[in-house]
């Protein structure tokens, strides 16, 4: 509620007697309380070209911008909190960044930040890491992000792949800046499994029961539930999600899912918890580089999800301008290509790669079949025959989102 | 003058509690009460349009869920009763000088955060970890065995964390305990067993009963055990709920499954009460 009713304080302050209010006091202020309380919508137009405009000429900067991000999902240097990309930032434009990796999971996220956006306080971050799916098309649809202005960022706008120009999620790039995009496909430990997995009917190999790891969020779940069943997510209906759903459920009811994961399945696959999971691509490459495991992934048979996780700015950020200066610094293809080497996601600059060929040339040893793998990977770069097995999340609308959400949410969470 | 402040001063002696319970309860549970009949969706916003087949459809959806934490709650309290009484009776019978080094000891390890207890419970059981790893190479247990996402490791963290809880209550109750009484029993001819048996058990039954409360709510509502220890299938109705909150932003259903979840409990312990006595309710309260 945006602080008191109007009818509450009328209620309160009009003058009675005092045995009046004695009495009536249970009851009344119950009814008023009732009749007063509705959770109101926030949902609203976009904000027109000149408001954006004039949002954009009034904000300054103020050399410091908070960013709040996913675990290993940034270069790591010398130190576990130096980011050799934020330090060159820094150095270069005066403005510090306070870099904290608080986000394990979109819905957490949104559930955590709603009341606050809502309310229109600062929820502490001025750069956020969100991925296409449900939640972005929540926080777009209510008007909690920051229209991006463009002619503010050249580097953006000479850099970006043509791939994200135009995205379905974010009809002309109005909100959302990618940061990286990656691939859910399937991990496994060769330690445990003998026969590796190429398809997803695999996750519903009953030989491994109990060690199986789904993930919680509804459309990666779902995505993978309709794609054992033939169905391209994009344009899936209601009945394919139903269908979807028994499935999903069926392998659930009968005891071979052990547990469904956010951001956290790592560490159970890599300690034998599970054996086999649902994973992002760069998640796993990151484990086997920092602790030396042998995890493998795979795009199963049947084809995988593609997303996009991209920056965006919350209606309160403090430091707006700060945080689309640091937006445009990585689409520069140097920061972009460190990046990609170090994350092992797909970057959403194309020239990155002309960098990393160069650091290839450069670097021996070690580092240098590192860098290879890199450039290498289908993962980080994938061709014509990934993207051929690749699906995107289904584009919700509002009424879909809520009857999407009933139908997988109940299988999480039951 | 008098008769108007001798008129008053029993309202302003419940003010005090009044206003606490009026702010701290009445209106949060208000609240709740019409969020739980709201309708509409985050976007366009929630409305009270008194729609009662919200609690139908939720009751419906997670009926499971809400008996298992029920059940679990009730085992949990249970395994804590059978463990705590003992030590407090030690304790309390046994402990001599030393009683207050006891109870620190018992609740030393409580400083450190819950949540963090729990996910070093997680790192212990794990499938291939310090407890069951080495007995799967020697082969005393199959491959694929794992105590973690099972009933078991869910309830025995529930008892773990709630077990102070019990144990403190049932050691003042026997602490307060008259040994003369005893000595009494004694001199009619009670054995051990019958001294126990119909003086310090009846006596100590007030201590058990706040246990029992304290122990049973917070276990059949609690959600960390569950997500940390627990699978698909040992979901609580607490991990619903949150789920329903932060995750679905189903304001509506997360509140209906509060009320049925808050009626259920109050009703278990109104019943409860009822067998035990109402005195005894008082006197623990007042304990």
């Amino acid at each position: 509620m945006n602080g008191p009713d109007p009818v509450w304080l009328r209620g309160l302050t009009r003058p009675r007697s005092r045995r009046a209010v004695l009495r009536t006091a249970g009851l009344s202020a119950a009814g008023l309380a009732l009749a007063a309380c509705g959770i109101p919508g926030q949902g609203h137009q976009a904000a027109s070209e000149a408001e954006m405009a004039r949002f954009w000429r009034k904000q300054k900067r103020h050399g410091h911008v908070r960013f709040a991000n996913w675990p290993l999902y940034i270069d790591v240097g010398a130190k576990k909190n130096d980011h050799p990309t934020l330090d060159a930032f820094t150095k270069e434009t005066g403005i510090t960044v306070s870099y904290d990796e608080v986000i394990q999971d979109d819905a957490d996220w949104f559930g955590k930040v709603r009341p606050q956006l809502a309310a229109g306080s600062d929820i502490g971050y001025d750069l956020q890491v969100i991925t296409n799916g449900i939640q972005m098309a929540q926080f777009i649809a209510l008007g909690f992000l920051v229209p991006l202005d463009h002619s503010r960022m050249p580097n953006y706008r000479r850099n970006i792949g043509s791939a994200y120009r135009d995205p379905a999620y974010d009809k002309g790039a109005r909100f959302t800046a990618p940061w990286a995009s990656g691939m859910t496909g399937i991990a496994y430990n060769p330690k445990y499994v003998t026969k590796p997995p190429t398809r997803i009917a695999d996750l519903w190999n009953p030989a491994y029961k109990g060690k199986i790891g789904m993930m919680s969020d509804v459309q990666e779940l779902g995505n993978f539930g309709m794609l054992l069943d033939g169905v391209a997510p994009e344009k899936s209906t209601e009945k394919d999600w139903r269908k979807a759903a028994d499935v999903l459920k069926k392998q659930r009811d009968s005891g071979i899912v052990r547990k469904y994961y956010g951001n956290d399945y790592i560490k159970p696959l890599t300690n034998g918890d599970i054996w086999i999971t649902m994973a992002w691509s760069g998640d796993i490459f990151q484990q086997n580089v920092s602790e030396g495991t042998d995890l493998r992934f795979l795009i199963p048979q049947e084809g995988g999800n593609l997303w996009t996780d991209n920056m965006t700015i919350p209606k309160t950020a403090q430091n707006p301008l700060d945080a689309l200066m640091l937006i445009d610094y990585y689409y520069r293809p140097l920061p972009a290509a460190r990046l990609a080497e170090y994350v092992n996601y797909v970057s959403p600059v194309p020239a990155a790669k002309a960098v990393i060929e160069q650091d290839i040339a450069k670097a021996s040893g070690a580092d240098k079949k590192t860098l290879q793998q890199v450039a290498g990977s289908p993962l980080v770069f994938p061709g014509d025959a990934e993207y051929a097995k690749l699906h995107n999340y289904r584009t919700l609308n509002k009424t879909e989102l809520t009857t999407y959400q009933s139908v997988f949410q109940p299988i999480v969470a039951g | 003058m008098n008769r108007i402040r001798a008129r008053l001063t029993p309202y302003l002696l419940i003010l005090p509690g009044g206003l606490w319970l009026t702010i701290f309860f009445a209106i949060p549970m208000l609240y709740m009460l019409s969020v739980s009949l709201m309708t509409g969706n985050v976007i366009d916003g929630f409305r009270l349009t008194f729609h009662f087949p919200t609690y139908a459809q939720a009751l419906g959806l997670y009926h499971d869920q809400l008996i298992r934490s029920l059940v679990y709650g009730l085992i949990a309290t249970a395994l804590c009763i059978a463990i705590a009484y003992p030590m407090a009776y030690w304790i309390a019978f046994r402990g001599g000088s030393r009683k207050s080094t006891y109870l620190f000891l018992i609740l030393l390890p409580f400083f450190v955060s819950f949540v963090l207890r729990t996910i070093s419970w997680q790192f212990f059981l794990s499938d291939n970890g310090i407890v069951l790893g080495p007995l799967k190479s020697i082969h005393l247990l199959p491959e694929n065995f794992s105590v973690l996402a099972t009933a078991p490791a869910v309830i025995g963290g529930l008892t773990y964390n709630f077990l102070p809880f019990m144990v403190l209550p049932i050691y003042v109750a026997l602490e307060r305990v008259d040994h003369s009484l005893v000595e009494a029993s004694y001199d009619l001819y009670a054995g051990r067993i019958q001294a126990f048996l119909r003086v310090v058990l009846p006596l100590s039954l007030p201590g058990v009963f706040a246990g029992v409360l304290i122990t049973f709510v917070p276990a059949s509502s609690d959600y960390v055990n569950a997500s940390v220890l627990g699978g698909p299938e040992n979901t609580m109705i607490g991990n619903v709920i949150q789920n329903q909150y932060f995750v679905a932003s189903n304001y509506p259903v997360a509140a209906a499954l509060s009320f049925i979840l808050m009626a259920v409990l109050l009703l278990g312990i109104f019943a409860y009460a009822r067998a035990l006595g109402t005195e005894d309710v008082l006197e623990a309260a007042a304990g």
